[in-house]
Order: C-alpha cells, then structure tokens, then sequence
C-alpha cells in the first residue's frame, strides 16, 4: 500500500499490524474490546496485563509513542466525568491526601477511565495502520451489507472532492468582499451551502450515469480481494485469545 | 462485426421530457478505426448524441446500431460493452476508493473476476502510462492524471468505439499533449466531442459539425475547419494565428 490514501489517523508503515486482513484486524478489536470491557474491575493485574499487550501492539504497529499519547488526548473530554465521580458519588467515604471521596465513585472512576484509555488505544493502533480503502474492504470482508459498504466507499472518495468545491465558494465569497462579522450576515453561508448541496445533487446523478455507461445494473461488483484466509484469522485472534484467557482468569480469582 | 459499420445512426431524434427538442434527425455512420471530431457549439446535441451512443438515451425516433446490433433496452449490456464513454469531469467518472477498484469497476460488472480481472486492469492502466499508481486513490492524482485513468477505466471494458467528452479540457498543455499520445497509440474506433479545434485536427482525420441538434458539417477535419463560412455559422472560431493547413503541412501530413 503506497501512504497516499493517508488519513490524519494513519502512520505509514509495512508491519504485521498493517499487512493483517483489515477484516481480521476489525474483529480482532471489537472481541478486544469487549473482553476488556467485561473483565472485573477489582482484577488489577488483570488491566496491567491489557496494557502491556496494547503497548506491545503499538511496538509491533512501529507507531511513534508520542503520536499514540497526542491521539489520546481526544479522551479527556470523556472522562472528565469519570474524574468527578469519586466528589460526587454516594455511600462509605475515604480520606485520600485530606480530601473525602467516595469509595463507589472511585470504583467507577477507575472502572470507566482504565477501560476507556485501553479502548482507545487498540482503536488508535487500529486506525493507524488501516487506509480508508482497507477499512472499507474490512467492512465487505465481514459481511456488512453490500449497501453500507458502498455508501461509506462513496463518501470517503467524495469527502475531498466536496470539500474543495467548499472551499473554492468561500475564496469566491471573500474576494467580493464578504467578511462575516454578524449572524445576520452568515446568510451567504447558508446559501452557498444550498447551491453545495445542489452540485452534490447533479455530482450524483453525472456519478450514476458514469455508472451506468460501464455496465452498473443496481448491484455494486465485489470490491475486495482473496478472503482472509484461515491463518489470518488466527493470526489475529492471538491477541484477543490471550485477552480472553487473563479475563478468565480474573473472573475465577475475584 | 463482419463489414458493419462501427457505428450506424439513421434518423434519430430527440426530444427531452419538458419538449425540448434537442436532435432533429441525425444520419452518420462511422468505419471500423476511424477516429471522428463532433465539432459544435454550447447546446448543439452533441452531448445528447453521446447518450445515445451507448443507450443513456433509448431512440425516441430513428436508430443507432454498434457494430451491427442496435441500441435498445435488450442489447445494453453487450452496448455498453462495446461502446466507452469517457466524461469530462473525471471526478464523476472515477468514484471508487482506489484507481484499482474504479478500472476494475466495468470488467466486474461484465462478470470478470481474478486474473482476467487484474490483467485488464493492469494492461489498460499501461496503455495509459498509469500503472504505478495503481493503489493510489483518486484524489490524489493531478487532473491529467485523473482523466488517464478515466480513459483507463473504460478501455478496460476492451470497448469497439471510444467516446471522449472534451478530452483536453482543463488540462495544461503538457497533459494535453500526453493524452493526445496515448489517444493516438489506441487503436479503435474513437468519437471525440471538443471545442478544442487544433486537438481536433491533430487526432481526427475527419470531423462533424453539430449545431441545433443536426449535423450540418461532415468531411476531412481539414477542410471542415478551413471552410470559412460554415464555421462562421456555427459559432466555431480557430485559435488567433492558427492555419489548419499550414499546421498539416508542417507536421508532414499533407
């Protein structure tokens, strides 16, 4: 694969992790997930183990530390929450560093921040070694429905196509003077976003006729190559298998 | 194909739902390996016409045959087939995430899959110079890369006639003259639409005039753009300083 489909999630790069089926690599991070999602909270160890194997993952990938801890930053928002839930939460209290926390609310702070993080970072691990194309020939390989897959295939190829016609609008807007200081100016806006709306329109059907002119009769042709093959597929539930045996084990011990 | 003509239309007209008419009879027939102009200004049918070539439009009045069947709802496939349509915008034409998948596109839909599939993908992105970028997606092609890979996308269909819609538009002049080459290395049947009269000359030994919705000029390009009247007449203007027999004789043609 050549870097150039890169999107800002995507590191370039030819290890295992990016060379793994996108079908296999998508699977094998939704059982990750859940597994992890469904291990006792009260397993301590058990999350250590999670998180080595996701730095692991991110050594296997050959993906810059610093860019996975930047991404991460995209979960602050999210568990902000979770920061103000041992203030706020109920029940028996406990002085932490002279401050009363609820016990509860740390429970729930850990449990919601330690799976969130991990989350994260396998879908980070994910993203960052599968193009667009991959993801949507994933999709394909796991059976979605031949409609999505070519719904979200449309709109990744046109994104960039429609942003630019945006982006032309505006520099014509601007180079008649127009500098928006007011909401009751923003009017231009809303109009140049309806004419965007009718180009998408007429975009469509000159698509569809193209379509048609080489031999589209209602069904999209497979896009996809060779389906993974049975190794692939083990090779990619290694890790979700080791994750599934230290969520078991953490369920036996607590 | 034995002796039929490439392409055969006999009194065919036109008229869009709202009653425009918009082709009045066109008679025309086109030889096995001729490479043909339609000449005409804004609004003269020619697009119209190109619809019809591959039964976008069914004949209202009239027929087209390709190759000795005709265009109707039953032969569509087989049409469509034989007859590529190239249209100006090559972002209308190349939809699919990578140049790969969108070659591919046509042949599937004709019920290629495999190495029969790759191989038409790969020998009609040589014969556009546009093999190395095979796994690359659209959007990242320069525009005359972009309308290579659109010609690609229907030579893989392995067509009898190929249609361009504007061919040079929007391209600089170095793209124009690449595209001119790799037009010129085909060998099939080719129908260009264009206001660019010079590429006109240069790649079509004979030329079509159209002007509401007729055919009102037929004969060699460089007569047709010689004759001082009938371009006059139809809105058809030669580039300032630009001598079509004077361009021939110094290329060595006449």
């Amino acid at each position: 694969m050549s870097g150039a489909h890169s999107h800002a999630l995507y590191v370039h790069g030819h290890s295992p992790i990016h060379g793994a089926a996108p079908q296999c690599k998508l699977a094998a991070q939704l059982l990750l997930v859940l597994i992890i999602v469904s291990t006792p909270r009260e397993a301590f160890w058990a999350f250590g183990v999670y998180a080595a194997m996701v730095i692991g993952l991110v050594v296997a990938a050959q993906i810059p530390p610093g860019f996975v801890m930047r991404r991460m930053v995209f979960e602050v928002p999210f568990v902000l929450f979770a920061v103000l839930m041992p203030f706020l939460g109920g029940g028996e209290r406990t002085d932490v560093f002279g401050l009363s926390l609820s016990v509860e609310g740390l429970w729930g702070a850990w449990n919601i921040l330690v799976k969130a993080t991990l989350g994260l970072a396998i879908s980070i691990v994910v993203a960052a070694t599968t193009t667009m194309p991959e993801f949507v020939r994933g999709f394909e390989g796991l059976h979605m429905p031949r409609v999505l897959v070519s719904t979200s295939s449309f709109m990744i190829r046109y994104f960039d196509v429609i942003a630019d016609e945006m982006r032309r609008m505006k520099v014509a807007r601007e180079s008649r003077g127009y500098d928006p200081r007011w909401i009751w100016q923003a009017k231009a806006v809303a109009v140049s976003a309806g004419a965007l709306f009718i180009r998408a329109y007429e975009r469509g059907e000159r698509v569809y006729l193209s379509m048609l002119s080489r031999g589209y009769e209602g069904t999209m042709p497979s896009v996809g190559e060779a389906p993974a093959t049975p190794g692939m597929w083990a090779a990619a539930m290694l890790v979700p298998a080791a994750a599934a045996v230290v969520m078991t084990l953490a369920w036996v011990t607590a | 194909m034995s002796g039929a003509p490439a392409l055969d239309v006999r009194g065919l007209l036109f008229a869009y739902p709202d009653g425009t008419q918009a082709l009045f009879g066109i008679d025309l027939t086109i030889g096995t390996g001729e490479r043909v102009a339609v000449l005409g200004p804004n609004g003269a049918g020619k697009t119209t016409l190109v619809l019809h070539l591959n039964g976008i439009h069914l004949p209202q009045q009239g027929s087209v045959d390709v190759g000795g069947i005709s265009v109707s709802k039953a032969n569509l496939k087989e049409i469509r087939r034989r007859v590529g349509i190239v249209f100006q915008d090559p972002d209308d034409q190349l939809f699919m995430p990578t140049v790969r998948q969108d070659v591919a596109f046509g042949p599937a839909n004709i019920g290629l899959t495999g190495d029969e599939l790759e191989e038409r993908v790969s020998s009609a992105l040589e014969a556009v110079g546009m093999e190395e970028f095979v796994d690359r997606a659209p959007h990242h092609l320069s525009f005359g890369q972009r309308r290579r890979v659109a010609v690609a996308t229907v030579l893989a269909m392995r067509p009898e006639i190929l249609v361009l819609d504007e061919p040079s538009s929007n391209l600089d002049p170095a793209g124009r003259r690449e595209l001119a080459d790799i037009l010129r290395s085909l060998d099939i049947t080719m129908l260009m639409v264009t206001h660019d009269l010079p590429y006109a000359l240069e790649l079509c030994p004979r030329a079509l005039v159209m002007n509401h919705g007729s055919i009102v000029g037929d004969g060699p390009t460089v007569d047709v753009l010689s004759d001082e009247d009938l371009m006059r007449a139809n809105r058809l203007e030669l580039p300032f300083g630009f001598y079509p027999a004077e361009a021939m004789r110094s290329r060595g043609v006449v």
